[in-house]
């Protein structure tokens, strides 16, 4: 999405009457095509790949524990662009779609907790360690908390759009800070642990080592992923924009008496 | 600016409150501590710049919902927007009046409460620097939280839900120049990435509390 490129075109659908009708034109396919690749990735992942040699089938974890935790960070993320555009060009649409993220961002947060609590129990014989990769997932999980709070617990839609994208702007830098601040503190308390060389295998960073029998059906989960993120967060918004008329209806059905 | 201190902290001393009861708060839970983990000496020591960053880190916290709710009840909040003062620098008086009143009375008792956990000696000095240093940050950053919750009728709770994440790297790198101080390590990283904080903080929340207050009063 080059903004600059089609100012024109991006912007139009800041108008939510223009957003609804896009996005329930897109939406069935969007429905359909992460559908699809969730079912073909994970089938492909979980039927057809072999077992690794050392960690038998619980490999397969990745299959979920990856997507999910790529897009509990890009949900943040997305919502750090939506609270920007509603900070300086104050599209509404763009604060509901912020609000909209926020739960699937955290159902995806805790998808990648739970899965790796899972993995980890029979890898690392732990169901959790405060490894820094794992702490700052929890980190953000709680920013997430508070985000959702947030929004729930302002009445005027206006001030807690404007609150809750102040807190994006402000949790954003302090996350940022947490997870470089836990690399630190856990660095600080036994260096090189074992623990963290298996962390490894669960990042990003390993994406090169993973091999190819593995690395195709994950990357159709993630995309399978993506999709269905972009999926409920379009589905949601829309939900919030109604929701938001139907307030505004009443509120204008009061006002006539 | 200097009235608004001095009626801050006036304000603290004749209402009592505040003041005494973060004080009160922190012996109470460094006091539990040894009921709850057991009495042996070496654990205490071990676990006692941790227990005393978290103890001052949630008696700062306790404070925090007095901080702008009473001015905002009485309405001298709405007067002190309207005032020639930025509203920059209320948030940063306020944010230090806040530090005078709860943070330095912590870092005082900070070290008498260290000797009921046992503290080993090179902690002490560490302890009160961290401290020293670390608590600004934690009033900077209540005061951001305090601004973000004023208008809410229970907003406590959720004051600390939001604080208590924006914490976690100032109490990651106190505690840590704390721990190390108490081992006898090098605590130079720890206690440089501390100060930064803090002073990135100081330098930069007000203006994200001062946004925030502007959008509640509006």
């Amino acid at each position: 999405m080059s903004i600059a490129a089609k100012t024109n075109t991006l912007w139009e659908y800041a108008n939510p009457r223009k957003f609804l009708a896009t996005s329930e034109r897109v939406l069935p396919f969007f429905w359909m095509s992460s559908l699809l690749c969730l079912v073909v990735g994970l089938t492909w992942g979980f039927f057809f790949t072999p077992d690794d040699y050392k960690q038998g089938s619980t490999v397969k974890i990745i299959y979920l524990h990856v997507p999910a935790a790529l897009m509990a960070i890009n949900c943040w993320l997305m919502m750090l662009a939506t609270s920007l555009v509603w900070l300086v060009r104050r599209h509404h649409v763009s604060a509901l779609a912020a609000r909209a993220a926020a739960p699937v961002g955290i159902v995806m947060t805790l998808i990648a907790l739970a899965t790796g609590a899972i993995w980890g129990q029979p890898m690392w014989g732990t169901w959790w360690a405060w490894d820094p990769r794992l702490t700052a997932f929890l980190i953000l999980f709680l920013f997430y908390l508070g985000y959702v709070a947030l929004w729930e617990a302002i009445e005027d839609s206006d001030t807690a759009a404007d609150l809750t994208s102040v807190l994006c702007l402000v949790g954003s830098v302090f996350a940022l800070l947490s997870r470089y601040a836990v690399n630190f503190w856990n660095q600080g308390l036994h260096q090189g642990a074992s623990v963290m060389r298996a962390a490894a295998v669960t990042g990003a960073d390993t994406e090169e080592k993973v091999s190819n029998i593995y690395f195709y059906p994950l990357l159709l989960c993630i995309i399978g992923f993506v999709l269905l993120f972009i999926t409920l967060v379009l589905y949601r918004t829309g939900t919030e924009i109604r929701a938001r008329r139907i307030k505004a209806l009443l509120a204008r059905e009061r006002l006539n008496g | 600016m200097i009235a608004l201190l001095l009626r801050d902290l006036k304000l603290a001393f004749r209402a009592g409150g505040g003041f005494g009861l973060g004080l009160a708060f922190f012996l109470i839970v460094t006091v539990l501590v040894p009921f709850s983990v057991g009495p042996q000496s070496s654990l205490l020591s071990t676990i006692a710049p941790g227990v005393l960053w978290l103890g001052a880190l949630l008696a700062c916290l306790l404070s925090l919902d007095r901080l702008l709710a009473l001015d905002w009840e009485d309405g001298s909040l709405d007067l002190l927007a309207t005032a020639p003062l930025p509203l920059e620098a209320v948030v940063s008086i306020k944010a230090l009046a806040h530090w005078l009143t709860t943070g330095l009375p912590l870092v005082l008792a900070a070290p008498f409460l260290g000797v009921l956990l046992n503290l080993p000696v090179p902690g002490f000095f560490w302890l009160v620097i961290s401290l020293l240093i670390g608590t600004p940050a934690m009033s900077v950053i209540g005061t951001f939280g305090a601004a973000l919750t004023v208008g809410l009728k229970r907003g406590g709770l959720l004051l600390s839900l939001l604080v208590l994440p924006l914490y976690v790297p100032t109490l990651i790198f106190g505690a840590e120049v704390a721990r190390r101080g108490a081992t006898g390590m090098e605590t130079q990283t720890p206690l440089l990435m501390l100060a930064g904080i803090t002073a990135a903080t100081i330098a930069l929340l007000p203006f994200a509390s001062a946004a925030v207050l502007r959008i509640n009063l509006r």
